[in-house]
């Protein structure tokens, strides 16, 4: 039997459900010799700011027990390079509708840089980092607070006609009060979630292995946080959710969508094993045979 | 870059902490000296970046020095395992850069790459002094192997218990080789006091703690003197010029 493993988003189809996540994809350029792009869901791009920015000292990186922490501080070429340069490139790759992932560190940030980035035409999503915990004195304020990421909701909802996803910190108390502002402010969707503010300390030279200090932490081991949040926000917002955080595997991207996700994003996991989106792809229809699923669409929040 | 699965076909230990290891397989993307592998070993999130030693069909060289989880790991895999490797990484070295004398200098288990670099300068027919740096006698390895493929080598530790006593940079004074190109790899300290100590120009190779190895992650970026680049995919080999200290 063929199984069918398209899913929509706010009116746009697409083939599978399985992104790569902002930031463990670049733009897609060094992937392409990886494998065959066209074969991803949609992809969703490294983090987009008005301005370049070179991002934090190093080092970076710290492994963790299943997962890593890192504080790169949304390094990019800023929104005119990236629309002059990199979607042009990604488009020769890539012949599906994109995410553009968004930050800012301010309203206006985000705003000018939506309708910037709004322009292009191979961007169908708009994604909204309003947590990135890197960044001194900017993502994290946005999204720990309902009133100030609605306020950033609403500011990009006035510069697009683009859905947008507004994509949530996991580093608050309550992860459905936010979510609410963001339904009630406008949002099309939600992502969920970014990175959670972790941290290593090397014990020989006693000091932070990061840099920064401190940085986000992803990968396997925050998989049972994220999908907790997906199914609480599910509960109680009506917009999709794309699920984010921890999947490895296409049972991963199952548990998240019977969780109440419509679409998931691979982050982490892609920088341990270049391959990992492409396996998860080709293992879905066998994961969806042994479970007897037919259309993969029809798990979405099945878990009330 | 390719996904490999390559079979250990020898590790043994050179010194009581650093290892060489043959590996066996698939080792077609490997091309130049100076680029370097990132091994996926059990139970650890990351991989593991390692320069490549020495290369030909079939067959990868690796040296490591046990510092962690994963190089310890790594110390105890018996011939015959098979291991994930991803082969290709980082630019190399550029052995045209150098017109007939060429100095190598590494420091510890920075000495590695060099030994692929001193047998392509060597094939091209170039002059190789290599100059090695190492705390103590006990930690010297693989000065043989340079001397056995046609470099002149000298030693240097820093306590003194063989060859030159102290650092590469003394042991490049007091030596004199006279030469047009220098290629580096070892400790950022010692990397520096070199690059301060010549006037003639070179490419060194750096080290940064990476996420993916590839390229895609930004988390190795570093600035130089032409702009941000990635130490896994511009580099890890810089040109002197663009270092910024
Ligand atoms: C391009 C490149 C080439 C290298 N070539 C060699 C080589 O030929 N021989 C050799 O002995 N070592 C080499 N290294 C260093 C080697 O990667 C580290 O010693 C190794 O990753 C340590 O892993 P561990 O699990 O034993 O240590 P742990 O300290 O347990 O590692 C924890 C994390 O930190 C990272 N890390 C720790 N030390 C370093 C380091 N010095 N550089 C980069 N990442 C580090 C690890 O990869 C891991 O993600 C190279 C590093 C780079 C970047
Ligand atoms: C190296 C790295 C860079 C990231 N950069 C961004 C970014 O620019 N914008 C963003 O919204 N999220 C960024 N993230 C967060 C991921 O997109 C994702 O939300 C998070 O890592 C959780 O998923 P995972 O556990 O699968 O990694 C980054 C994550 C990593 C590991």
């Amino acid at each position: 039997m063929v199984r069918d493993l398209s899913v929509e988003l706010c009116g746009i189809t697409l083939d599978n459900p399985v992104i790569p996540a902002s930031g463990t994809f670049g733009f897609g350029e060094e992937m392409s010799k990886v494998y065959d792009l066209d074969i991803l869901g949609s992809i969703s791009i490294k983090g987009t700011t008005r301005e370049p920015r070179f991002g934090n000292p190093t080092p970076r990186i710290a492994e963790c027990s299943s997962g890593m922490i890192n504080a790169v501080g949304l390094q990019n070429p800023g929104v005119d390079a990236v629309i002059e340069h990199e979607l042009p490139e990604l488009r020769k790759v890539f012949h599906k509708p994109i995410i553009a992932n968004i930050s800012g560190f301010s309203i206006e940030e985000y705003s000018e840089c939506c309708a910037k980035i709004d322009k292009a035409e191979q961007v169908e999503i708009i994604e909204v980092n309003v947590s990135c915990p890197n960044v001194h004195n900017g993502g994290m304020a946005f999204g720990t607070q309902p009133e100030s990421a609605a306020a950033v909701t609403r500011a990009v909802k006035a510069v697009t006609t683009k859905p947008v996803f507004i994509k949530l910190s996991p580093n608050v108390t309550d992860i459905v009060s936010i979510a609410r502002a963001c339904e009630e402010a406008g949002a099309d969707g939600l992502t969920l979630v970014n990175t959670m503010l972790g941290m290593r300390i090397d014990i020989m030279r006693r000091r932070p292995v990061i840099a920064n200090k401190m940085g986000g932490f992803s990968g396997r081991a925050i998989f049972p946080v994220a999908l907790r949040m997906v199914y609480q926000v599910a509960q109680a917002c009506r917009i999709p959710i794309i699920g984010c955080g921890g999947v490895a595997t296409a049972e991963d991207v199952v548990e998240m969508m019977m969780a109440g996700a419509s679409a998931v994003q691979v982050g982490a996991e892609n920088l341990r094993n270049p391959f990992a989106c492409a396996e998860i792809i080709e293992q879905l229809p066998k994961v969806m045979e042994r479970l007897g699923i037919e259309r993969l669409r029809d798990i979405t929040g099945i878990i009330k | 870059m390719k996904r490999v699965i390559l079979e250990v076909a020898s590790n043994r230990p050179l010194t009581p902490l650093v290892y060489e290891m043959q590996l066996t397989g698939d080792t077609s993307a490997v091309t130049r000296p100076g680029g370097f592998v990132e091994i996926s070993l059990d139970g650890l999130f990351l991989r593991r970046p390692i320069s490549v030693c020495d290369f030909d069909d079939g067959r990868l060289t690796l040296v490591y020095k046990i510092v962690g989880k994963g190089t310890e790991q790594m110390a105890g895999l018996q011939v015959g395992t098979k291991i994930d490797v991803l082969t290709g990484l980082g630019n190399g070295f550029d052995t045209t850069l150098c017109h007939s004398h060429a100095l190598l200098v590494g420091g510890g288990v920075g000495v590695p790459p060099l030994y692929r670099l001193t047998r392509n300068l060597i094939a091209e027919g170039k002059q190789v002094s290599v100059v090695l740096g190492f705390n103590t006698q006990a930690e010297i390895f693989y000065a043989d192997e340079f001397r056995k493929v046609g470099a002149e080598v000298i030693v240097a530790t820093a306590d003194g218990s063989q060859g030159i006593k102290g650092f590469v940079t003394d042991a490049i004074r007091q030596t004199g080789i006279d030469f047009d190109y220098f290629y580096a790899c070892g400790p950022l300290p010692m990397l520096k006091a070199l690059s301060e100590a010549t006037d003639k120009p070179g490419e060194l190779s750096l080290e940064e703690r990476m996420g993916c190895g590839f390229g895609i992650c930004m988390g190795c970026s570093i600035q130089t003197a032409s702009g941000a680049k990635r130490v896994c995919k511009e580099g890890p080999v810089f040109k002197k010029e663009d270092i910024i200290w």
